[in-house]
């Protein structure tokens, strides 16, 4: 009796030796068989059981089963850390380098242009201003004469114009021509428009001018349109298009189709207003011109000048793209070189 | 316009500092585009108020030791005299009392010998043996000009010991001047500005002369042959007048605004042209009367045919009917107010003078200046409008400067021809009117003041009207509703923009309308910017000869009707484009050395001449370039594959699939621009819309695109979106599981994809709710003149799961149809 009891001690003892002993799951697997397979060492010890004493047989029977049980739970164990630790040496073999680069994804995007152009327009249609267009090639009445300004006038001296080979064609120079064709489209009903546009101006192609540009107009006409209107418009709009908290103000100016007019400056938003290159200084960027229709023009889009007044404006997206990004060339627009069109 | 505010101040009385009189002028429309300060704090080099004074020359006597310098004894109101040695010519042994600008040490003034501005310090030394520790400065060390030729000379009235910067420290500011502020292209216009916008007062020069002469009577007789080009010419005579350098005061003021001092004569008119703004013209008189062989007849009329006027910068130059001339008995003597005829030009001998102040009609004026290129400080007054009421005081103002400059006896009275007197424009303005256009409320009172204070004069009309008479020298308020809106804008801008309040806009809303094409072309730009294209805008002038490149094999391409820049700026930008695809083909030119993918389109109009319409048609296109690898390369694929024709194909797709075109076909067609065998033309419900393919080898080279396949598309967009269904069904997601079934079938090469396809579509019937070709196979499994087309089949029930029997049934009449219809077979 003893010497069993003695043998399932000793038998326990080596097995989980060797248990944990094994490096893997192969290992694992001979020492079960070699212990607890039907022909291991434990099953030869039960075999002496029969030659016991009846009297002694349950004790020590139940001795057995204890090993039995221990030496299985310590054979799943040693299983379980075995699989852990091959799945994680797997794990460390196909870890990546991740700051390798990621796999490129070839985007498409739309011009600066475009997108500042679309930014501008939905900003107007939100304030029920509807996107009219109108042609690139004009007559000169409409570029000109029906916008206040007669041939060899003075104030002719502020355009440089494409002229065509056709007598009193030309390159429109402004959009502004597309606010007597809306104004005759749409007479004698109340207008609110915005006007985008290519516009063309004979200058040498600098850092600074183009010969060509976009330019975005726009024009409301109605009885009881007034300046305080223009103001607070003008305003609403540059707070969305260049930060509510953004001051603004306004300064006389002169165009012929306007009659007040005025520039509007906007903080300068590269320095706060505290004064850079890009605003010389003085913390204003000019964006746009604007003013109160005049007279002789509404009369020529078909509107009484007694009863209708109106407002119009215009501004350069180009222009206040480069100021926005500080470009200093503008040369960058129709060059189209992908390394300045993928930072938009 | 520069304005020294020095003088300036000699018509207005402002204690505003310059910078916010700047401001306030910027504000009301005349923009202050830069402030200049000369000598004063500020400036680069400011004048050391304890180190450069007014000084006074006791003597001057000769070096010892050089005979090119002199040895000037400099009293400076301090101290002993200082010793001065000086090379300068304008002082010569003998020469007493003159007053100069003396520099002392430690004073910093520019080098005079440097050809750039270098500041320098002023240190005591030797000089050939003489010690001196002051200099006398030129024009060009103290920054007033490149002038190094001598020392600056002071007038007499100069006191001894100021400071220089106290003297003569000045700011100049630099002015914008809009059209309709052409009054403002004179000191005293400004100083009215400067007026009305602090509440000071104007104090206009003098225009009296002391006229001692005989009268100018019987001595000049002035005609005026069109009224309309000449509204007035004024006439004065001064005579035994000595011509000589104008006085340093005169030449300072000019130098500061920009004109170069010449002669007392000449500077005399510049001056009084700055300073009224009427441009003055001085005729040497004895040449006249030698011309006249007695007394000279003026006569101011357009040129003949043929006549000749060989004009103050010795050019003879052709005249014809458009320039208006002053003439003489003898011929023309100038052109009018351009320039002056060389032969009566004032010179050093000259001892009389005739001195016109005309009114010459603006568009002359400018037509005269443009076609001759003539530009001048004249012909910009005239040119924007000078008031005809200027011209005898600004003549009387410089005859009289002229004789205390020059001496001489001014013959009396002025020879006036004024045959279109000036009429004031005379507006009623209601204070109803103004709260109509600005949206605020001003009292006729508030009104009036500001008008006043323009110098208009103010009559009340009814209960809140204002009868308001513009003043000579506005020659920009019109009348009526114009007029009213001129005065308008007149009291908005001195009231003060600022001082606008601000509103909503109350007016009713205009009808709201959708811009159908508008959306749609920005729907396709996002449709092939998601598609992985890169937009372009590129120039819309080109030139034929790089449209012709899109035609390799056309030797005599048809002159096409282009709309042509009359004045092109440069040789490759006279035309406006007919197609996109040449701006398009030099983008991915100039960005293949660049990226390895170059995917891009545009969206615009091109210029199509029409027939007897006098504007050209500009229909708008979209054009699609695609060359390059599909992607860039990368570590994780180092050689992707390249662009062809179906990728182009591909985008096409996607945008009509976007766009939710209704049946699109590709037709085998042929194009000069592109590679034969590799393009189509797309055609939408049976319309053709554009044509897409491979760039023929030919035009990639004249394009200078990198050797590989090149794909362009150019659709017309129009015709396109015309086709865009408004709205468009969709179908819901089948709730029974679909069967799929892979055929592939063995026809002949010439059985086309579209052909199989159709047949497959038309045999599967309801059931077939998919056909997607997936591969072609030709090679040694099959039979040369074969190809196996393999598709994938999408069988589909709505409401039930299909049988293998059903699914069986399809396939098999599906591959009976392809093999009765077209010969195929299915592959084993
Ligand atoms: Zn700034």
């Amino acid at each position: 009796m003893t010497n069993i009891s003695q043998a399932l001690a000793a038998l326990q003892a080596e097995a989980l030796t060797a248990l944990e002993a094994t490096a893997d799951e192969a290992a694992l697997e001979q020492v079960r068989v070699r212990y607890l397979g039907r022909k291991g060492s434990l099953a030869a010890i039960l075999r002496g059981l029969a030659d016991l004493p009846p009297g002694e047989r349950p004790a020590v029977g139940k001795l057995a089963n204890e090993v039995k049980e221990r030496l299985e739970a310590a054979l799943t164990a040693r299983r379980e850390a075995l699989q852990a630790a091959a799945r994680a040496a797997v794990l460390a073999a196909e870890q990546v380098d991740v700051t390798l680069p990621g796999r490129p994804v070839p985007m498409g995007r739309l011009h600066p242009s475009t997108q500042v152009l679309r930014r501008i327009c939905q900003i107007w249609a939100d304030m029920g201003f509807q996107i009219y267009r109108s042609r690139d090639i004009e007559t000169e009445e409409m570029n000109f004469e029906l916008l206040n300004i007669p041939a060899h006038h003075p104030a002719r001296d502020m355009w440089d114009t494409f002229y065509t080979t056709v007598d009193g064609i030309l390159l429109r120079t402004h959009t502004s021509p597309g606010q007597i064709r809306a104004m005759r489209e749409f007479c004698p009903n109340p207008i609110r428009v915005i006007l985008p546009g290519m516009c063309y101006r004979y200058e040498q192609i600098t850092a600074r001018s183009e010969i060509q540009f976009h330019q975005v107009e726009g024009l409301a006409v109605g009885r009881h349109v007034t300046m305080t209107d223009l103001k607070g418009t003008l305003i609403s709009f540059a707070h969305r298009m260049f930060g509510a908290a953004r001051r603004v103000r306004f300064r006389a100016s002169h165009f012929p189709f306007t009659e007040p007019s005025a520039e509007m400056d906007v903080e300068c938003m590269l320095c706060e207003g505290a004064g850079c290159v890009v605003c010389k200084q003085t913390g204003w960027l000019e964006i746009l011109g604007c003013g109160m229709v005049h007279p002789e023009v509404l009369r020529n889009g078909g509107y009484d000048p007694a009863t209708y007044s109106g407002f119009a404006f215009g501004m350069g997206p180009e222009r206040i793209t480069m100021l926005k990004h500080r470009i200093e060339d503008i040369r960058y627009f129709w060059t189209n070189d992908l390394r300045f069109l993928e930072q938009f | 316009m520069r304005v020294p505010i020095s003088w300036l101040k000699e018509y207005v009385d402002t204690p505003l500092p310059v910078p916010e009189l700047a401001e306030r002028l910027t504000f009301a429309g005349l923009e202050v585009a830069d402030i200049q300060t000369v000598g004063l704090p500020g400036s680069a080099l400011p004048w050391d108020p304890g180190r450069i004074v007014v000084g006074q020359i006791l003597e001057v006597r000769p070096h010892p030791d050089a005979d090119r310098l002199v040895l000037a004894t400099v009293e400076y109101g301090a101290g002993q005299p200082k010793s001065v040695v000086t090379g300068a010519p304008n002082l010569r042994v003998g020469d007493t009392g003159h007053k100069v600008a003396l520099a002392l040490e430690g004073a910093r003034h520019w080098d005079g010998t440097s050809p750039a501005p270098v500041p320098t310090v002023l240190k005591g030394r030797k000089v050939r043996g003489i010690y001196s520790d002051a200099m006398i400065l030129s024009e060009k060390e103290l920054g007033l000009s490149e002038d190094h030729t001598g020392v600056l000379l002071l007038d007499a009235p100069a006191p001894v010991g100021m400071p220089l910067a106290t003297y003569m420290g000045d700011v100049v500011l630099d002015l914008e001047i809009t059209p309709n502020m052409a009054r403002c292209l004179s000191v005293q216009g400004v100083a009215r500005e400067v007026a009305a916008l602090t509440g000071g007062r104007v104090h206009s020069p003098q225009a009296r002369m002391q006229a001692d002469g005989d009268p100018i009577e019987g001595r000049v007789a002035i005609a005026i042959a069109d009224p309309t080009l000449c509204a007035r010419y004024a006439a004065t005579l001064i005579t035994d007048v000595t011509i000589g350098p104008s006085p340093e005061w005169m030449r300072r003021r000019l130098r500061l605004a920009g004109i170069r001092p010449i002669n007392n004569v000449v500077d005399v008119t510049n001056y009084v042209m700055l300073e009224w703004g009427q441009p003055l013209h001085a005729f040497d008189y004895d040449v006249l009367v030698r011309r006249a062989k007695g007394v000279p007849q003026i006569t101011v009329r357009p040129a003949k045919a043929g006549e000749l006027l060989t004009t103050l910068d010795s050019v003879v130059r052709p005249l014809t009917r458009e320039r208006l001339l002053i003439t003489d008995a003898a011929g023309p003597i100038a052109i009018a107010g351009v320039m002056g005829g060389a032969e009566t030009e004032v010179t050093h001998a000259t001892r009389a003078i005739l001195l016109e102040a005309a009114n010459f009609h603006f568009v002359s004026i400018r037509k005269t200046t443009q076609a001759l290129k003539l530009p001048s400080e004249a012909s910009a007054r005239f040119g924007r409008g000078v008031p005809p009421s200027a011209a005898v005081p600004a003549a009387m103002r410089a005859t009289e400067l002229m004789r205390e400059l020059g001496g001489g006896r001014i013959a009396r009275g002025v020879a006036d021809c004024y045959p279109a007197p000036q009429v004031p424009s005379v507006v009623l303005l209601t204070t109803d009117e103004v709260r109509r256009i600005l949206g605020m409320e001003l009292s006729r009172a508030e009104i009036e003041r500001i008008l006043t204070a323009l110098e208009f004069r103010c009559e009340p009309q009814g209960e809140t009207g204002l009868r308001v008479t513009a003043p000579d020298h506005r020659l920009d308020i019109g009348t009526g509703v114009t007029g009213a809106a001129d005065l308008i804008e007149e009291v908005a801008r001195i009231h003060g923009y600022d001082r606008i309040p601000v509103t909503e806009m109350a007016d009713r809303l205009p009808p709201q309308r959708d811009i159908i094409p508008v959306n749609l072309e920005e729907r396709t730009r996002d449709l092939l910017a998601v598609a992985g294209l890169q937009e372009v805008i590129t120039y819309r002038l080109t030139t034929p000869e790089r449209e012709a490149q899109l035609s390799p094999g056309d030797d005599s391409p048809a002159e096409r009707a282009y709309v042509r820049v009359a004045n092109p700026i440069s040789a490759d930008r006279v035309v406006m484009r007919q197609s996109l695809l040449p701006g398009l083909l030099e983008v991915m030119a100039h960005n293949a050395r660049l990226r390895d993918r170059l995917w891009f389109f545009e969206i615009g109009p091109v210029f199509l001449s029409g027939g007897t319409l006098e504007l050209p048609a500009e229909p708008r296109r979209v054009t699609i370039g695609m060359a390059g690898r599909l992607a860039p390369a990368s570590w994780r694929d180092p050689d992707p594959p390249r662009t062809d024709f179906f990728d182009l194909k591909g985008v096409v797709e996607s945008l009509l699939r976007g766009l939710h075109l209704g049946a699109a076909r590709f037709e085998p067609t042929t194009h000069p621009t592109f590679a034969p065998g590799r393009t189509a033309r797309l055609l939408v419900e049976g319309h053709e819309v554009g044509i897409l393919g491979e760039i023929h080898p030919q035009v990639r080279a004249a394009f200078d695109l990198p050797p590989g396949p090149a794909c362009l598309a150019e659709l017309d967009l129009e015709a396109l979106l015309a086709r865009v269904p408004p709205t468009h069904p969709v179908v819901g997601v089948p709730r029974f599981p679909p069967a799929l079934q892979d055929i592939a079938l063995v026809v002949d090469d010439g059985v086309t994809a579209a052909d199989l396809t159709a047949v497959i579509r038309s045999a599967g019937g309801p059931l077939l709710a998919e056909a997607r070709l997936f591969d072609v196979y030709r090679g040694q499994q099959l039979p040369s003149g074969k190809k196996s087309l393999a598709f994938s089949l999408v069988f589909q029930a709505a409401d039930r799961t299909l049988t293998d029997a059903e699914v069986e049934a399809e396939k098999r009449r599906i591959v009976e149809a392809a093999a009765r219809r077209l010969g195929a077979e299915l592959r084993a």
